[in-house]
């Protein structure tokens, strides 16, 4: 019973975490950034600084928004953090992390982009169109592409579960693999483009023509707009969680581990969050942003990969 | 016995036919005949669903009608109660449906005394136990739905749909009458026990052919690219509800058909033969999706979209063969019970999501999205049982369309272990052919939801929608509770079909019910599990949870206002994005290479006060490789073979005397 | 050791895999020289490694070859070629970009099925680098096959012929001569191709082949 507590606690415990990290990796992201370009940039905790503000603002809504849009922020930032919860973070085999595997995972996170995009349509304006195709033109590359990353990794690990895939990437039995590194290319490529980075969008913009992101929230405001953010991080978030734990998955505590484990799990994994933040704010000041159509060869190109990924694994066992 | 119970319902669908010719005139008519297909249809339902899950001894029926040495056989076995399940579920959740759609009906005469033929002639299908019986009821369901199809025969469009759908279905039916003679060998024994009797192994050319042959009928019934063209044009045609049998549950009688054919009677296919299944089902699977996304009439959208679920049956079908051949058993069963899965989830959505097009199409008179918008403020229970099918068919948790589809990916996990060469490359291509499809499935339902149910209403008739009766929308929200139990509790069902995937590849998939907290685990704890109940538990709460800390942290004001848009507001609803605008990029990026998708411009000079008209032109490369060269060279030999009508007396006789002299030779040298 | 050193030539071969897939992406002259830079560099890594492995000191010149002239002089000198010729314009393809990489990965997996069934019996470092090898000179071919501008060709031969030292080095004992000539070959070969273009700029304006094509006497 105390067992059945502990692991409890535990999971709550790296339920909590992601979400209050979350801001944290944006703000340092951004701070970066603006050092990059030579400006001082907001502190890194701002992000929750603007949290805290929206949610005190009053509500604008559009006359016609529908029940939809209302909805559409919650189930959005529950699907996001349902999903972020279930990666391991700082310790493998949590209480229920065996309820959804990698793939159950994509698949929230397209279900957040569901109604992100059904959010956009909702008040009728061509931004929201513009952004909900163009989101939805991403995602049909994007995902295809996340998902033969993930049949890669269940390949080469036999398992689609997030803890086993981690547990094998730490063992010995691994080694320097082509599909991995194909693997791993692939996933960056499609980190960027769901999290609505440059190359593929700019998170920062105030122009529709290099919308996709911002043009289907344009119409929230004050407490969705809060939740919608926050999702947002949460998903950035996640794919870093997710690059630590499939490619760099060292110093993850053990299920059943000791409070010592954990301590050292959770301190990896803040380091291993904050080098992920500073080579994505590096990344992006050295690239420019890619014209729209450029993007589907992008990923078509992560796509390539995964499945080249994939086919070398079903031809030979040591690839 | 079922047997007898679900014969009894069929004769009582007759029954209602009967009462269909008599009573169409009548207002009673309606709710009478739709109401004893309902009562029937769920005596059926039941009685099935218990032979299913008590998996009792499956005795023959034979009634003396048919041939004269043959009789008629009737038997539901495992698989056959498992289909009748699905197809009494459509069937009465049609019926329902109708109960209130068909008040609207304009020509009920037309309708009310094919409708039960049709639901008879796909129970009969499914029952029959001998190629004759099967043949025969697998052209009376194409016939009444053809009658169904012909209804609205007034307009142009609905007679040529007939047409093709007349074409497609003799040719289907020709191919499936050679593939049972094959089987059945020229002893002509017809009856499926026999079949299964005979000599094994078959020689392989002969199940190459059979094989083939079962592509090509019931291949063509269920949609298999190149042999759809039909499906897009004849589901539209008819009725909503009809459309709805006609795409969630006719497709399925046929794959059951192709399930029955090759997995039962023909025995253990030929690797290859799964290399041919995969790669169509693939192209399938991708095109389907792809001619959806292109379309702005709603029906056409599901009808295309329909072609893209078979495609991923027949992925989990392909796969089966595949593990089969190769002796693993095991594999075989998971893929399997992906396809079937699969199936039971596709009867439920694409029926719930068709009936919603009916609401609209009633309420509003319209089926072009362009049209439409703004429905959720008018109709919001229909736009919501429309979201839940919608969330559904995007394979998107929790709901059932994701757990078929995590099934199909779990079964590709497992095929690295074949051996032959050909399958380890084709069967990744067909993994990321699917996962392909599957996010195109996400971008068709946003655009069609959002074009159709979002946004502000572009006409007259989408302003002044009403919400449909009570009969439709009971249907509607009895599949969207459907579709959430059987996303939540998939474990009833993987077990349910445990018999069923026993009796054709000789294994079954670990008893789901002992594994804790509702869990599925589809081959072993470690490599992968999946529990559906837990997941929308969590999306459930973590929701619950910040509605509460917004409601206690956030401000509680709102106003409402014109819509912001940057600053430029627009009263137009014209400027909002159509249905061809949001799917312009994806056109530009795939349709530009399979549709050979152009965009034309043409701007007048300045000065001219003619409006700029963007033209869109898209080629159907199925119509152009395919048919159009077959119609040519039929019409070229009709062109020819038309003197033959002209002759002289004198040719006539040449041509008879000629022939005998042939024959003639013939039977001197060979005899 | 050993499961170390199949390990990271295994791994320098894919790169060069995915380096000639990165080519096949690019679509502007610069970055596509920039990305052959870095495609002889990784085929410097890769025959280091191969020395250092195989015990074979005559491999490291041959990657200080491959350094200096494939990855350094001969960059520097298409870059001089193209600033001069004015031409500093989009690469032109034949069919569209992302067809071009679909091809590509059929081309890939041709010579992975092609090399396993045919090396049963050689040791798997061999057969793997075979393998890519052959993947590298076929990606090559198809850049040559599909591109209009006559310098991307020459990349495209260049990227093949890399992919024949990939080959040449993972099998043991290739002399040292052969490699020289081939390498000065090569050199004299790019000069005499590099005063050819600078000939027809000069005449026709123009390095496009498809226009180039045009002017031919005996069309008709």
């Amino acid at each position: 019973m105390a067992l059945i507590i502990r692991d409890l606690a535990v999971q709550l415990a790296q339920m909590l975490l992601v979400l209050l990290v979350a801001p944290a990796l944006t703000g340092l992201t951004r701070k970066i950034k603006a050092r990059l370009l030579r400006r001082r940039g907001p502190p890194v905790f701002q992000p929750y600084r603007d949290l805290l503000r929206l949610l005190r603002k009053e509500a604008v809504l559009a006359e016609n928004a529908s029940w939809l849009f209302r909805a559409a922020p919650y189930l959005i930032f529950a699907a996001s953090w349902v999903a972020a919860s279930l990666v391991p973070t700082f310790a493998t085999g949590l209480m229920f992390s065996w309820s959804a595997d990698l793939i159950a995972v994509i698949a929230l996170l397209a279900s957040a982009r569901f109604f992100l995009a059904l959010a956009g349509m909702d008040v009728g304006t061509s931004f929201g169109g513009i952004g909900s195709s163009r989101e939805v033109m991403i995602a049909s590359l994007a995902e295809p592409a996340m998902i033969t990353i993930v049949f890669t990794l269940a390949l080469i690990a036999g398992s689609t579960q997030l803890s086993t895939i981690a547990g094998f990437m730490d063992s010995p039995e691994v080694g320097l693999r082509v599909s991995l590194g194909l693997a791993l290319i692939a996933f960056i490529i499609v980190a960027i483009a769901e999290n609505a980075r440059i190359p593929v969008d700019n998170p920062a913009t105030h122009l529709e023509l290099t919308m996709v992101h911002e043009a289907m929230v344009l119409e929230y405001s004050a407490r969705y707009l809060a939740l919608i953010e926050l999702a947002a991080m949460l998903k950035l978030l996640l794919y870093v969680s997710l690059i630590a734990c499939l490619f760099l998955p060292w110093s993850l505590a053990p299920p059943d581990g000791t409070s010592a484990a954990y301590l050292a799990g959770a301190l990896a994994y803040l380091a291993k969050l904050a080098g992920g933040g500073i080579l994505l704010a590096v990344f992006e000041t050295a690239i420019a942003k890619m014209r729209v159509f450029r993007v589907p060869q992008f990923l078509g190109a992560a796509l390539m990969l995964g499945l080249l990924g994939m086919l070398l694994r079903f031809v030979s066992g040591s690839f | 016995m079922p047997v007898i119970i679900v014969l009894y319902c069929v004769a009582t669908f007759f029954v209602a036919s009967v009462l269909g010719i008599t009573t169409a005139h009548m207002r009673a008519g309606t709710p009478l005949v739709y109401g004893i297909c309902l009562a029937s249809s769920a005596v059926a339902l039941v009685s099935a669903l218990m032979q299913l899950l008590t998996g009792g001894a499956a005795p023959e029926l034979v009634l003396p009608l048919g041939l004269p040495w043959l009789g008629s056989h009737f038997r539901i076995d495992t698989l056959a109660a498992f289909f009748l399940v699905v197809v009494n579920l459509g069937g009465g959740a049609a019926s329902l449906f109708a109960l209130g759609y068909g008040q609207h009906e304009t020509a009920p005469q037309r309708v009310l005394p094919f409708y039960p033929a049709f639901l008879a002639g796909m129970n009969l299908v499914v029952l029959a136990d001998d190629a004759f019986t099967f043949l025969l009821c697998w052209e009376f369901m194409s016939l009444s739905s053809w009658a169904l199809v012909m209804a609205h025969h007034r307009e142009a469009e609905n007679r040529r749909a007939g047409y093709i759908y007349l074409l497609m279905a003799s040719f289907g039916t020709l191919a499936l009458v050679l593939a049972f003679g094959l089987l059945a060998g020229p002893d002509g024994g017809y009856g499926f026990a026999m079949i299964r009797a005979a000599a094994h192994p078959v020689p392989t050319m002969v199940a190459a052919l059979v094989l083939a042959l079962a592509l090509l009928g019931a291949g063509s019934k269920a949609g298999l690219v190149p042999l759809h063209v039909w499906l897009p044009l004849a589901h539209p045609a008819a009725p909503s509800h009809v459309s709805a049998l006609m795409s969630g549950v006719m497709t399925k009688v046929a794959v059951y058909g192709f399930i029955r054919i090759v997995f039962d009677l023909l025995g253990a296919p030929s690797w290859w033969s799964s290399m041919v299944v995969l790669a169509l089902a693939g192209i399938t699977t991708v095109m389907g999706v792809l001619y959806a996304l292109m379309q702005h009439d709603l029906k056409v959208l599901l009808a295309y979209h329909t072609v893209e679920n078979i495609g991923i049956v027949f992925i989990g079908l392909g796969l089966a063969l595949a593990f089969q051949t190769n002796g693993m058993e095991f594999a075989a069963a998971l893929a399997m019970t992906a396809a079937l899965f699969h199936v039971f989830n596709h009867s439920l959505f694409k029926s719930l999501l068709f009936f919603g097009a009916g609401a609209v199409l009633n309420s509003t008179g319209e089926r072009d999205m362009e049209k439409l918008g703004g429905l959720i403020h008018r109709m919001p229970l229909v736009s919501f049982a429309f979201l839940v099918g919608c969330v559904a068919i995007s394979a998107l948790p929790p709901l059932n369309g994701f757990v078929s589809e995590w099934l199909t990916f779990q079964a590709i996990l497992l095929s690295p272990a074949l051996p032959q060469w050909g399958l380890k490359i084709l069967i990744p291509v067909v993994g990321a052919l699917l996962a392909l499809s599957a996010a195109l499935a996400g971008a068709c339902f946003v655009k069609a939801f959002g074009v159709t149910f979002l946004g502000r209403p572009r006409s007259k008739h989408a302003e002044k929608a009403t919400e449909t009766d009570p009969f439709s929308l009971a249907a509607m929200f009895l599949l969207a509770a459907l579709c959430l139990l059987a996303g939540i509790l998939p474990g009833f069902v993987i077990d349910a079909l445990a018999p069923v995937t026993q009796g054709l590849v000789a294994g079954h998939m670990p008893a789901q019910a002992a594994v804790p907290w509702l869990a599925i685990v589809p081959v072993s704890e470690s490599r992968s599990s999946y529990d559906g109940m837990l997941v929308f538990a969590f999306i459930a709460l973590s929701a619950l949870l910040s509605v509460y800390a917004i409601h206690r942290l956030a401000s509680h004001r709102l106003r409402r206002v014109p819509a912001w848009d940057c600053g430029f507001p627009d009263s137009s609803p014209f400027t909002q994005y159509t249905a061809s605008s949001f799917a312009q990029p994806i056109r530009r990026v795939f349709g530009s290479v399979v549709f050979h998708a152009r965009e034309r411009v043409e701007m007048p000079p300045p000065g001219d006060s003619r409006p700029a008209v963007l033209q869109v032109e898209l080629r159907d490369p199925v119509w152009d490789f395919l048919y159009a060269p077959i119609a040519l060279a039929v019409g070229f030999a009709a062109e020819r073979l038309n003197h033959l009508q002209f002759l002289t007396i004198r040719s006539y006789l040449s041509l008879v005397f000629v022939l005998l002299i042939l024959l003639l030779l013939v039977a001197a040298i060979w005899l | 050791m050993g499961h170390l050193a199949f390990d990271v030539a295994h791994l320098l071969a894919g790169s060069l895999v995915l380096t000639s897939f990165m080519l096949l992406y690019q679509d502007r002259l610069t970055a596509l020289i920039n990305v052959y830079a870095g495609h002889a560099l990784v085929l410097t890594l890769s025959v280091a490694w191969q020395a250092y492995i195989q015990d074979a000191p005559h491999l490291y010149v041959t990657a200080g070859i491959a350094l200096g002239f494939k990855a350094i002089i001969i960059p520097i000198a298409l870059r001089r070629i193209v600033q001069q010729l004015g031409i500093h314009r989009e690469v032109e393809t034949v069919v569209g970009i992302g067809l071009t990489m679909l091809a590509g990965l059929a081309l890939v997996a041709l010579s992975m099925v092609v090399m396993l069934r045919v090396t049963g019996n050689a040791t798997p470092i061999a057969r793997e680098d075979l393998a890519f090898a052959l993947a590298v000179v076929l990606l090559g071919l198809l850049m040559m096959v599909t591109r209009r501008n006559a310098v991307s060709q020459i990349i495209g031969f260049m990227s093949l012929e890399n992919g024949l030292v990939l080959a040449a080095t993972g099998a043991r004992g290739m002399p040292l001569v052969v490699e020289i000539s081939v390498a000065f070959s090569i050199l004299i070969a790019f000069i005499v191709l590099g005063i050819f273009l600078f000939r027809i700029r000069e005449r026709f304006d123009t390095v496009d082949v498809g226009a180039m094509d045009q002017f031919r006497g005996d069309r008709r």
